[in-house]
């Protein structure tokens, strides 16, 4: 089992409060968390208060207590100096929780020369650079080396059970189980340990083999060492500074092609890009720039561009040339798109596709170009959905639909229904009878209105008229075939977007095949079959 | 060593391919068509049945293939170059089914669509011919000789395939449906089954003989009456003869299984 050295700040929510909300931690100060006290200054500790107290009660011991309520991001965040300034004496440091650290002994002892010597080297470098008491505890594994740490011990090696042994059983943190073994005549962590453990397993459930383990000292699981983000940044100091927006966009270029190639080395994109800037009298300017999509290498450089116009071309208090540019990718996420497909085609083609379809959307706005995906649905204008470019295409409905229309699909669906009325033998208007009959038999259609050039016969396109010609309307066209009434009922729970209706497919005289739909005694053609 | 022959006349040729067994692997240099390697690089696919409209056997890249009369034939059309991972784009038409298109086998996710391309459809073409293989133009209006001239030379500048959808003109094929019928519909019973198509080409250049060709929609069968062959590879599809009376009959008679209710 590995050595495993741990950092620990006492009373670390207060020391965080202090460090972040600027509260003196030597006066009496409290953390409360749902109205009961979970950390506690010395001085407060002092004057009687103790965790679990209510507010009030810790109050009436300390009349002059600071309360500051509970924050866990706040520690989390204040913990992340230590946190650096560990990692820059060792590697590997995993982050316990807030207020606590561990990494593995052997690198750093071995480096300062023993585990005394890079104990109190770390203490010191923690104390020197966050200005924060830290305690450092040797055993073998992290619970063992946190104990050891509340008392700044270094347990010598193979002394771990022994000196677990003698603690008391409410290290473990279980609140539940500390009390069943108490009242079980357990006192101790050596008490526990000497339990066999298959009885441990039947007695108490799993959870509490895990804590047997710890209490032997047989804390196997091994540290997940945090991984330093990788620097991103890219930036250029610039010996003459840049004055004039042509030589500023020049300089953006060749940092948005380095910053695109280092984000794409990572298999990453940026949402969100930061510009910062140093001016030659010393100002700082910084802003953010946001995008829906992924930025590529011209759209950092354009944004690059811009803003570097913005500055130096700013009237009124001109900033003065820039001496310094530096982007930071404020958001990225995980995108594969840069990498090539395994079989080579993914690659240029579809890059250079993504440029023709991005540079359409610029000239006519994101939702112009669509891809469509199938979704579940009943009638051919309900089983798309039609998706704007770049954004992320739902997953393809497999499900089965009862009460689809069966294939082939019609290659033309009008977008908006175009009405007709459809006639029987003896000439009268054909509607629904009751329990799904119809009143004749369909012998002819006529367009209600000018039908769109998706409903005109099919003819050689030297022929085809725009379609804007309206044409009259009386034309009776025979049905040579028809099926149906297939109905469907939907939404029928929810009455204002319930809507009945039946589903016909017609065969024209001249060859066209129609899907009709009746919907309360109107006919309109869904879909044309052509 | 080996022996080596002066030939002189094509007798010889032949005399020398049959004593050598070749038979059927020697082919004159003025019978070759472009290896199917080559299809990816100049030519993209089109269907077997569509391939002899074609004078290059596909289309051919910084070509112009006017289409009309039935929007199955557009998508027929695209079928092949896209599930071979080609993308395309169709520009003003909102009423083109796409879930037709996915029966077709049209990847979606490579069909981009600009159903509203708005008085500036021109520039919108010209943009997508940059970077997408084949893209089908559906002009509002009666196109000018010179734009048509435009954008065909910018397809053919890069390489892509421009598809019009209606009135054009200078196009270097012709493809119009010119008849066509559904059958599988009686009256009152079965549905819409089995579409044919008949196509018929003119062109200029090496596509200006007159030809056709018969495509049935779906390729693959959708029913299973005896002696449709559904089971044929789709490749035979294309010449299946239309139907007649006695199966016709057989298929109007199969249920129509469609009708429940949600």
């Amino acid at each position: 089992m590995s050595r495993t050295m741990l950092v620990w700040c006492p009373d670390w929510p207060v020391v965080a409060a202090g460090l972040v909300e600027g509260v003196s931690v030597h006066e009496p100060v409290a953390i409360l968390a749902a109205n009961r006290v979970v950390a506690c200054s010395v001085a407060a500790r002092a004057e009687g208060v103790r965790g679990g107290l209510r507010k009030r009660e810790a109050q009436s011991r300390c009349p002059h207590l600071v309360v500051l309520e509970d924050d866990p991001a706040r520690d989390a965040r204040a913990f992340e100096p230590v946190v650096a300034a560990v990692e820059e004496l060792a590697a590997g440091v995993e982050v316990i929780r807030p207020g606590s650290c561990a990494l593995a002994a052997r690198g750093p002892s071995r480096y300062f020369g023993s585990e005394a010597a890079a104990a109190e080297r770390i203490v010191e470098h923690v104390a020197q650079s966050c200005l924060v008491e830290a305690q450092v505890g040797v055993a073998e594994g992290a619970f063992a080396a946190g104990l050891a740490a509340r008392t700044g011990r270094l347990v010598k090696p193979g002394e771990t059970p022994a000196f677990l042994a003698g603690i008391d059983i409410a290290a473990l943190d279980r609140p539940e189980l500390v009390d069943l073994l108490r009242r079980l005549g357990v006192g101790t962590l050596g008490a526990f340990a000497a339990l066999p453990a298959a009885d441990v397993l039947g007695r108490f459930g799993l959870d509490a083999v895990l804590a047997h383990r710890l209490a032997a000292g047989r804390d196997e699981r091994p540290l997940a060492a945090r991984r330093p983000p990788p620097d991103l940044d890219v930036g250029q100091t610039f010996d003459e500074p840049l004055e004039r927006v042509d030589a500023a966009a020049f300089a953006a270029r060749q940092l948005a092609e380095r910053l695109h190639e280092r984000l794409a080395g990572h298999g990453l994109a940026c949402t969100r890009l930061g510009i910062a800037a140093v001016t030659e009298h010393g100002a700082e300017l910084h802003r953010t720039w946001r995008h829906d999509g992924l930025l590529t290498a011209a759209g950092i450089a354009d944004r690059v561009r811009w803003q570097l116009d913005g500055w130096l071309a700013r009237t009124g208090r001109r900033p003065g040339a820039i001496v310094r540019l530096r982007l930071y990718p404020d958001g990225v996420v995980e995108y594969a798109g840069f990498q090539l497909g395994l079989w080579g085609d993914a690659g240029e083609e579809r890059d250079r596709a993504h440029r023709a379809l991005t540079r359409v959307q610029g000239m006519l706005g994101p939702d112009a170009v669509v891809t469509g995906a199938l979704v579940g649905g009943r009638d051919p204008g309900d089983r798309i959905r039609l998706v704007p470019w770049g954004d992320e295409r739902p997953d393809p409905a497999t499900e089965p639909w009862p009460g689809r229309l069966p294939e082939p699909a019609p290659a033309s669906v009008p977008r908006e229904p175009l009405p007709v009325e459809v006639f029987d033998g003896a000439g009268a208007p054909v509607r629904l009878a009751a329990r799904l009959g119809i009143t004749g038999e369909p012998a002819g259609l006529s367009f209600v209105g000018p039908p769109a050039a998706a409903a005109r016969p099919a003819q050689p396109p030297a022929v085809v008229e725009p379609s804007a010609v309206v044409e009259p309307s009386a034309v009776v066209e025979p049905i040579t075939g028809w099926a149906g009434p297939w109905p469907v009922d939907e939404r029928w729970w929810a009455p204002e977007e319930a809507s009945p209706r039946v589903r016909f497919q017609v065969c024209l005289a001249d060859g066209r095949a129609l899907l009709l739909t009746l919907t309360s005694g109107l006919w309109s053609v869904t879909g044309v079959y052509e | 060593m080996a022996k080596i022959f002066t030939l002189r006349r094509p007798t010889d040729v032949a005399d020398l391919v049959r004593s050598h067994g070749l038979t059927g692997l020697v082919r004159p240099a003025s019978a070759h068509v472009p290896h199917p390697d080559g299809v990816g690089e100049r030519i993209l696919p089109v269907l077997p049945e569509l391939r002899g409209l074609f004078p290059a056997g596909g289309l051919r890249r910084g070509s112009t293939v006017l289409v009309g009369g039935s929007t199955s034939l557009l998508l027929s059309l695209l079928t092949s170059a896209s599930s071979a991972g080609s993308w395309c784009a169709v520009v003003g038409m909102p009423d083109l089914g796409l879930v037709a298109a996915a029966e077709f086998g049209i990847a979606l996710g490579r069909l981009a669509l600009v159903p509203d391309p708005g008085p500036d459809w021109p520039a919108v073409v010209a943009a997508l011919l940059d970077g997408i293989d084949v893209v089908v133009a559906a002009p509002p209006g009666p196109v000018p000789v010179a734009l048509a001239g435009r954008l065909a030379a910018r397809a053919r500048q890069r390489g892509g395939v421009l598809v019009p959808y209606g009135r054009w003109t200078g196009a270097d094929v012709v493809l119009e449906a010119t008849a066509g019928g559904w059958s599988g519909l009686g009256r009152g019973r079965g549905r819409l089954c089995r579409h044919e198509l008949v196509v018929s080409r003119r062109g200029r250049g090496a596509a200006a003989l007159p030809r056709q060709a018969v495509v049935w929609i779906p390729r693959l069968g959708c029913v299973d009456p005896p002696g449709l062959g559904c089971v044929d590879p789709p490749g035979d599809l294309g010449r299946l003869h239309p139907l007649q009376g006695e199966q016709a009959s057989k298929i109007s008679r199969s249920p129509g299984q469609v009708g429940a209710v949600a």
